[in-house]
């Protein structure tokens, strides 16, 4: 090869180097372009419409302007308790089995499997789901049916965090332990789960505000409800869905609570994805993120 | 604990029980043609494929909506993910590596509905208003681009969401897999006086390039069952259009739109049986992607998410 082609070659080298540089960096403006427009439109149209009436009343009928979400703020509240009660023990639960019990064996490895496709599967099939299994034999909508349809979406993502944040415990906790004669059973549950539970509680967390955005199951299990309602047995409000029917809603009043809904909804998220973050970089488990 | 780990597998039991117990009704009267069949309006002679009314049920054009705004999806998210990826793992200053992670991880928080918000109340008036003429004028010739729907709404709005919504599952995903790539093999490249460039192509890209595409087909899977953005802004109406920006609607959002309302038991029924084979769909996507971004990544720990 002659000198005048080496240099040719090693200059288009670095070129092409520059140049995917440049589009790198450009994908990545590109990426935090919208996330960026997103969120302060946001904050900008949900801002200008909280006030306190927002908190504190229920929706006023077409035409009338004011009024509030309280009500769907109470029900999302219930929905999400429901839905904790169920997901979040039988989530744990599998995550120890998983990291713990049953690390390594076939049937584990099965589990984790599942609960991985099992996070891919599209919210709306879980409603017609628990529409069939619920809603369709009661012959009515319910708070009840909403709240199981979101218990069951939190249990695959509360497993595999939790899963996670056990495999973090360094292994000399779990040994010192076992050295010390103390069975396995206890020392999972007094030893490692307890090391971990500032991970696992927040990573319930998360799942938390997952299911608190969710809508699509929420449509034709819990319906909402345009005034106050408490029992589980009724159909009852949720913020999500709230904000769906009045985002596609013809009315400008009804537009502007939609923004305030979705402002606190987003901040509710922001802070338990914070507060993973913060957790998972500080203490034993370090390293996570 | 057994009992908690085997009631994942409950789960899914439960649900493909349920679906099939009760799309029935339509399995039984329309069989596989379900998925192909077309109607004719008796009055009109025109193509129909949904018309509850008639109990003409057809799950073509909802599978046609679905796939158009994903692939449209894919096409606008893969190289942005994948570029942002390169980006995070490879060229990027420590000191941005960490809040660019968060936002993407933010990103991948936000519930549906509020894109589906962002969407409605931003990004339709920007296509209506500035996208949509020039994509007219430009790409006219083609008739991929109708003149035909002066609403902003359609498949293209729909896939753009879609795409900023997969984004970062994608990118976290893609970053996972070229993080699992051992050092040793980038500086066996650079020590051989490769340019960076170089060094990411044959050194991360093509160790990690089972896993990027596990990652692509996750996003996929996403993009398929994505329910609410969509239905905000794909205009809702059962038909097949050449055009990208006519209205349309996918297998999720007719089920978000008529599920509460349908009365009718066939109607119900048909619209469980397009629940079903998106459930079956999403599993099979959802399997293969897990399959090929665990090649990848085992053995190395996962981050937390």
């Amino acid at each position: 090869m002659n000198v005048e082609t080496y240099r040719t070659r090693s200059i288009m080298r670095a070129l092409t180097d520059r140049a995917v540089t440049a589009l790198a960096i450009l994908a990545t403006a590109l990426v935090v372009a919208p996330l960026v427009a997103i969120f302060i439109y946001l904050v900008y149209r949900g801002a200008s419409s909280l006030n306190l009436a927002f908190f504190t009343q229920v929706p006023k009928p077409v035409g009338e302007p004011g009024g509030g979400m309280a009500n769907a703020i109470l029900g999302s509240g219930i929905l999400l308790a429901l839905a904790s009660s169920i997901g979040v023990p039988i989530g744990i639960g599998g995550g120890i089995y998983l990291a713990e019990f049953g690390r390594g064996t076939k049937l584990a490895n099965a589990v984790r499997f599942t609960a991985d496709v099992l996070n891919g599967v599209p919210s709306i099939v879980m409603g017609v789901a628990i529409y069939a299994l619920i809603v369709n034999p009661q012959k009515h909508y319910s708070a009840f049916s909403g709240g199981v349809a979101l218990g069951i979406m939190m249990i695959p993502t509360v497993c595999r965090t939790t899963e996670e944040m056990l495999l973090m415990v360094p292994h000399a906790v779990r040994e010192a332990a076992l050295g010390l004669g103390v069975p396995n059973w206890r020392s999972v549950l007094s030893i490692t789960v307890k090391t971990a539970s500032p991970g696992i509680i927040t990573g319930c967390m998360l799942a938390f505000a997952r299911v608190a955005g969710e809508t699509a199951p929420l449509i034709f299990t819990a319906l909402g409800n345009q005034f106050w309602s408490t029992s589980l047995n009724d159909p009852i409000a949720a913020l999500p869905l709230q904000i769906y029917v009045y985002a596609i809603s013809p009315y400008d009043d009804w537009h502007r609570l939609a923004w305030a809904g979705a402002l606190v909804l987003i901040i509710l998220i922001v802070l338990a994805v914070s507060l993973v973050r913060f957790v998972t970089s500080r203490g034993v488990l370090k390293g996570a993120s | 604990m057994v009992l908690c780990a085997f009631s994942i597998f409950g789960i899914v039991v439960l649900i493909v029980w349920q679906l099939v117990v009760h799309s029935q009704l339509a399995w039984n009267k329309f069989g596989l043609s379900f998925f192909y069949q077309v109607f004719t309006d008796s009055y009109t002679q025109q193509k129909l494929y949904w018309d509850p009314v008639n109990e003409h049920f057809s799950a073509l054009p909802f599978i046609f909506g679905t796939l158009v705004s994903s692939f449209l999806a894919l096409l606008m998210a893969v190289p942005l993910a994948v570029g942002l990826a390169i980006f995070l793992t490879e060229m990027c200053p420590t000191v941005l590596r960490g809040p660019l992670a968060f936002l993407t991880e933010l990103l991948a928080a936000i519930p549906s509905v509020i894109y589906g918000l962002w969407a409605v109340f931003v990004l339709v008036p920007l296509l209506r208003e500035h996208v949509n003429p020039l994509l007219i004028r430009w790409l006219g010739w083609t008739g991929l681009v109708g003149n035909d729907n002066p609403t902003g709404l359609g498949f293209l709005a729909a896939g753009v969401i879609l795409a900023i919504m997969i984004l970062p599952i994608i990118s976290s995903l893609t970053r996972e897999v070229m993080t699992a790539v051992p050092h040793s093999q980038r500086e066996a490249v650079l020590a051989l006086g490769a340019t960076r460039w170089e060094m990411i192509r044959m050194a991360v890209l093509r160790n990690a390039r089972i896993g990027i595409v596990g990652a692509i087909i996750l996003g996929l899977g996403r993009a398929l069952g994505e329910t609410m953005a969509v239905t905000m802004v794909i205009g809702n109406s059962p038909e097949i259009h050449r055009s990208l920006l006519a209205n349309g609607s996918s297998m999720a959002s007719v089920i978000a739109n008529e599920y509460a309302e349908a009365s009718a038991d066939m109607h119900l029924s048909a619209l469980t049986e397009i629940g079903l084979a998106l459930f079956i769909v999403t599993i099979i996507v959802n399997a293969i992607a897990q399959l090929l971004v665990w090649a990848v990544t085992r053995g190395t720990p996962r981050s937390a998410r």
